[in-house]
């Protein structure tokens, strides 16, 4: 009985496990078609980061271009890679659940018995996918056209950090997508996205950059995700890999919060 | 491939509740939203095996009595009992189906793949073929979303609703924007689920649906219930007959008959609102005998519904009245 004294406790089932899995599995994959078959958020989430580092990295660079000795194209490698991955996240996370909550549909599979999670973590599993195929793509451009050489360590090691950097980017998409409309989520989304990844050094090298918006960096999860990616191929400001996990753990962890914030104001337990 | 009879009898065996046991209630609910009150204190209930219709006007309160059946929102006051648990836990709600009104649904995804993932989230889902069948989209099954008619659309949504193969289908207006024809069918794929066995309540502003389908209506009108009973009983209750007839008695004569609730001269005839047709046919034979042209019309639900919703509350006359 739901009174209006008590609390309302979160839906759990008896469920066998490998019913679970199976429900996670299968939301999953049937997020990552519905996100691949709209072209507007495959192409344009792997199309502009490539589209950037061939620019960037490839025409406008001479082969012998280096930033502190790291050739130029392995180094945009890594800030392009946290340029793509942030893109992926935000959009895979935020865009998709502000219209699905804002119209209706998320509201059809809370009425069912699909475990809320589910939905959630099939969002943030098709972002990682989309990141790894954003940084799988710049490894090919630039190993094919660009002459760099990364070590099969050094390749699994920016892989795996970029696509695990993609974390702290869902959790942001989450809140985004709980307090972002329908319609303005996507606005919302771009007026982080573009100026994080300027101020953050993504597209510029931090060094070519104003003292001012150098140290303002630090305060910015990206920069943190490109030194952590920058460190793999030797090109990192010399600060402790902890400084920066420390700093995207933190800021995943508030995000999280005020996504759980807008979920449970969703369910009418912050308001009734 | 469709469900042997012997599958569908052990379905109807395996309804736990027996028939019109109360199978979801509202106990004394009132919901209010900020200053607006949805619904002041209702009192509703839904019986196994039937299909009742919450029939109201836009702003009534329908949706939210669904969504609090659904455990989508909870009681300001009262308490919801659905089979017999709170709707909030998936236990509850591996036994429910739903069909809510949505805007956008995703678009890429085909019709079987939808199926396919709503089936998953139930413990015993029926075959996709059956709920395929049973909505009438085994032609469709391959199309992506975005490329159905809005009929399409809607019977997609009922498909989610029934593929868990629930004990009870809470039905949110399920024909809002269909055409005459899709409405027809999907009455009919709604009636054969009640045959299967299961409790349907579904939500309507076209009185004429809660007539074809309910076995049960429930009106309300500003949260409120103002009145219930079979859509024959609800018609009844608000001046269920119109008789036209010619006669020569004075309009106060026919007026003062028992059982005549109005009455108004139109060109050369009188047009009577009756509860019941034949006291107040007897009693005008009987004082005159030259009457003729009798015509006994029922009142539509249309009637009666407008008829109690103006008798209920004095100011609720249509909006557009009141900006003139």
């Amino acid at each position: 009985m739901a009174t209006a004294a008590t609390t309302i406790h979160p839906p759990i089932l008896d469920r066998p496990f490998g019913q679970t899995l199976a429900i996670y599995t299968k939301e999953a994959k049937f997020e990552f078609l519905t996100r691949l078959r709209l072209r507007v958020f495959s192409l344009s989430t792997v199309g502009f980061p490539v589209m950037f580092y061939i620019l960037f990295g490839l025409v406008l660079n001479g082969k012998e271009a280096a930033v502190n000795g790291t050739h130029f194209a392995t180094y945009l490698i890594a800030t392009f890679g946290t340029f793509g991955v942030m893109g992926a996240s935000l959009f895979g996370t935020a865009a998709g659940l502000a219209t699905e909550r804002g119209l209706g549909w998320l509201q059809v599979k809370r009425a069912s018995p699909m475990p809320p999670f589910a939905y959630f973590v099939a969002k943030v599993l098709m972002s990682m996918i989309f990141s790894a195929v954003v940084v799988l793509s710049l490894f090919a451009l630039g190993v094919t056209l660009g002459g760099v050489h990364l070590t099969a360590m050094q390749t699994m090691k920016l892989l795996g950090i970029l696509v695990l950097g993609s974390l702290p980017f869902c959790a942001m998409g989450l809140a985004i997508g709980y307090f972002a409309g329908p319609t303005s989520a996507a606005p919302i989304i771009q007026l982080f996205y573009l100026p994080l990844s300027v101020c953050s050094g993504l597209w510029v090298p931090l060094m070519l950059l104003p003292k001012v918006l150098r140290d303002f960096a630090h305060f910015l999860p990206p920069y943190h995700l490109a030194q952590l990616a920058l460190g793999v191929v030797g090109a990192g400001q010399q600060e402790s890999a902890w400084s920066h996990w420390r700093v995207l753990i933190g800021f995943t962890l508030i995000c999280l919060g005020v996504a759980r914030f807008g979920f449970q104001r969703d369910e009418g337990k912050t308001y009734g | 491939m469709l469900a042997t009879m012997p599958q569908i009898e052990e379905r109807r065996v395996a309804l736990s509740h027996p028939p019109r046991t109360v199978v979801a209630q509202l106990k004394g609910v009132s919901k209010t939203f900020g200053e607006i009150q949805a619904l002041r204190n209702l009192d509703f209930s839904v019986r196994a095996g039937e299909l009742l219709a919450l029939l109201g006007p836009n702003g009534a309160g329908k949706t939210t009595a669904v969504k609090l059946f659904l455990g989508l929102a909870r009681p300001s006051a009262g308490t919801v009992d659905v089979l017999g648990g709170n709707p909030v836990h998936a236990e509850v709600r591996t036994r429910i189906g739903a069909m809510l009104q949505v805007a956008k649904v995703p678009e890429t995804l085909k019709v079987c793949e939808h199926i396919d993932l709503f089936s998953s989230y139930y413990p015993r889902p029926l075959p996709q073929a059956e709920t395929l069948a049973i909505a009438g989209l085994q032609e469709i099954k391959d199309r992506p979303f975005g490329e159905l008619s809005g009929g399409q659309k809607q019977r997609v949504l009922f498909a989610l609703a029934l593929c868990g193969d629930p004990d009870i289908l809470f039905l949110d207006e399920p024909t809002v924007g269909m055409d005459v024809e899709a409405r027809r069918l999907l009455w009919d794929q709604i009636r054969k689920l009640v045959e299967r066995g299961k409790t349907v309540l579904l939500t309507t502003h076209y009185l004429e649906e809660a007539d074809a389908l309910a076995d049960r209506v429930t009106v309300i009108n500003r949260g409120e219930i103002i009145a219930e009973g079979t859509p024959s009983e609800v018609k009844a209750k608000t001046c269920g007959r119109r008789i036209r007839c010619v006669s020569s008695l004075h309009i106060e004569t026919i007026r003062a008959f028992p059982g005549v609730a109005e009455i108004k001269k139109d060109r050369d005839s009188y047009e009577i609102r009756v509860v019941e047709a034949e006291p107040v046919l007897r009693e005008l034979l009987l004082r005159d005998s030259f009457v003729r042209g009798i015509e006994v019309v029922s009142a539509g639900l249309e009637e009666a519904f407008l008829a109690l919703t103006q008798n209920g509350n004095g100011n609720s006359q249509p909006q557009t009245s009141g900006r003139q």
